[in-house]
């Protein structure tokens, strides 16, 4: 195991296999929490968090936990873990508890977690598994917070809460649904492009 | 009248995949044909109305007078998992002409986020027991017409030429987009 291939296995996610861009996973998060780039941000280090958490237990478990209850057990690891992040955000960040809402819970059934526990966390080992879920939550969290930069600028001028131009230039339409849509089309389109040429 | 207000507010003002962005995975994922898009939103109605009812009584019966409330995010997700398991079980015994509609889309229903989404939206909303159920089955019905619709589009667009990068995803994005402008006419219907 050489250095070269952990660092590879930690740029995965960013590049090759960004979760959002290229394996178009946990969509419902991506669209949903990136009305403001603080908002995706936040959202991607909690993901990022449950990530780790659940790909090194799991990776500890893998000779443990019998195949054919196989799923329901990484279930019940991510669930735990998300409940920690749901607790510890309702008691220390509650403004932000209250904007992400019921997405965090939702981390739970969060493709992407789930994903990397049978793709890789039940086949590798514990050091490698956790670079792996570092590599993947912060290609998500860079997916999530160039999208939420994004609409924020476009929706409403600001960016992290910083004024760009006065807000009557905004398309509002960027921080509503359709916006979410449209914005992160784009982007994939972008990613395309660059990836073929 | 509030059970038709609940009705058309799931089904067009809030539709859970265009302005809540729930469900997006199946979304996109199973609506390449209208008829792969009907089964799975038979398949969601049929279970989150199930889960809803089960996940409510579990809610009411255990976790509230327990004052256990924390555990509702990891009790909610073994209901539904187990559930799902438990349907396809039941249904490949008693019916099996249903079975081979449904079959395929059960498994992927528990990671289905409109499942557990509305069984928690039901407790936050704070709603009784045939409130939580003409939600579940408005927003699963909001659901199925979301992904019929869509389904109708892409099979149209998938005989349109497109410039390189904007094949697969990046169109059904934009066009998801323009979908939930058109919903948006709907917001104001209800508060």
């Amino acid at each position: 195991m050489s250095k070269n291939s952990n660092l590879k296995v930690f740029l995965n996610g960013f590049i090759n296999e960004n979760p959002t861009f290229v394996l178009i996973l946990g969509m419902c998060p991506t669209l949903a929490t990136t009305s403001s780039a603080i908002n995706g941000l936040s959202m991607g280090l909690a993901t990022t968090f449950v990530l780790l958490g659940s790909n090194v237990v799991i990776s500890l478990l893998k000779n443990i936990i019998p195949d054919n209850v196989r799923i329901p057990a990484y279930v019940v690891v991510i669930a735990t873990f998300v409940s920690v992040v749901e607790m510890s955000m309702q008691a220390y960040l509650p403004a932000l508890y209250d904007s992400l809402g019921i997405f965090i819970p939702l981390i739970v059934v969060n493709c992407i977690v789930l994903g990397r526990a049978e793709a890789f966390a039940a086949k590798n080992s514990v050091f490698k598994s956790s670079l792996d879920g570092l590599g993947m939550g912060f290609g998500f969290s860079m997916a999530l917070t160039m999208l939420g930069t994004i609409r924020e600028v476009l929706g409403t001028g600001k960016a992290f809460g910083f004024t760009l131009f006065p807000d009557k230039y905004g398309m509002l339409i960027f921080v509503l649904a359709p916006g979410a849509f449209i914005a992160l089309g784009y982007l994939i389109a972008i990613m395309n492009k660059f990836k073929k040429a | 009248m509030t059970y038709i207000l609940i009705f058309i507010s799931a089904v067009f003002v809030n539709n859970i995949v265009l302005s809540q962005f729930l469900g997006i995975c199946p979304f996109l994922g199973v609506s390449k044909k209208i008829d792969t898009a009907l089964g799975m939103s038979g398949a969601v109605a049929f279970v989150m109305t199930i889960a809803t009812i089960f996940t409510y009584i579990i809610q009411k019966t255990v976790l509230e007078p327990f004052n256990i409330g924390f555990l509702q995010t990891i009790t909610f997700i073994l209901i539904i998992a187990a559930l799902v398991q438990l349907v396809e079980i039941i249904l490949k015994k008693v019916s099996p002409a249903l079975y081979q509609a449904l079959g395929v889309f059960l498994p992927l229903i528990t990671t289905n986020c409109t499942i557990l989404g509305v069984a928690i939206l039901v407790v936050q909303k704070d709603l009784n027991l045939i409130e939580s159920v003409v939600f579940a089955i408005s927003t699963a019905l909001g659901f199925g017409l979301a992904l019929v619709l869509f389904a109708g589009i892409r099979e149209q667009l998938s005989m349109m030429k497109l410039p390189k990068g904007m094949e697969g995803t990046p169109i059904s994005l934009l066009t998801a987009g323009l979908l939930a402008m058109a919903f948006m006419g709907f917001a104001g219907i209800v508060k």
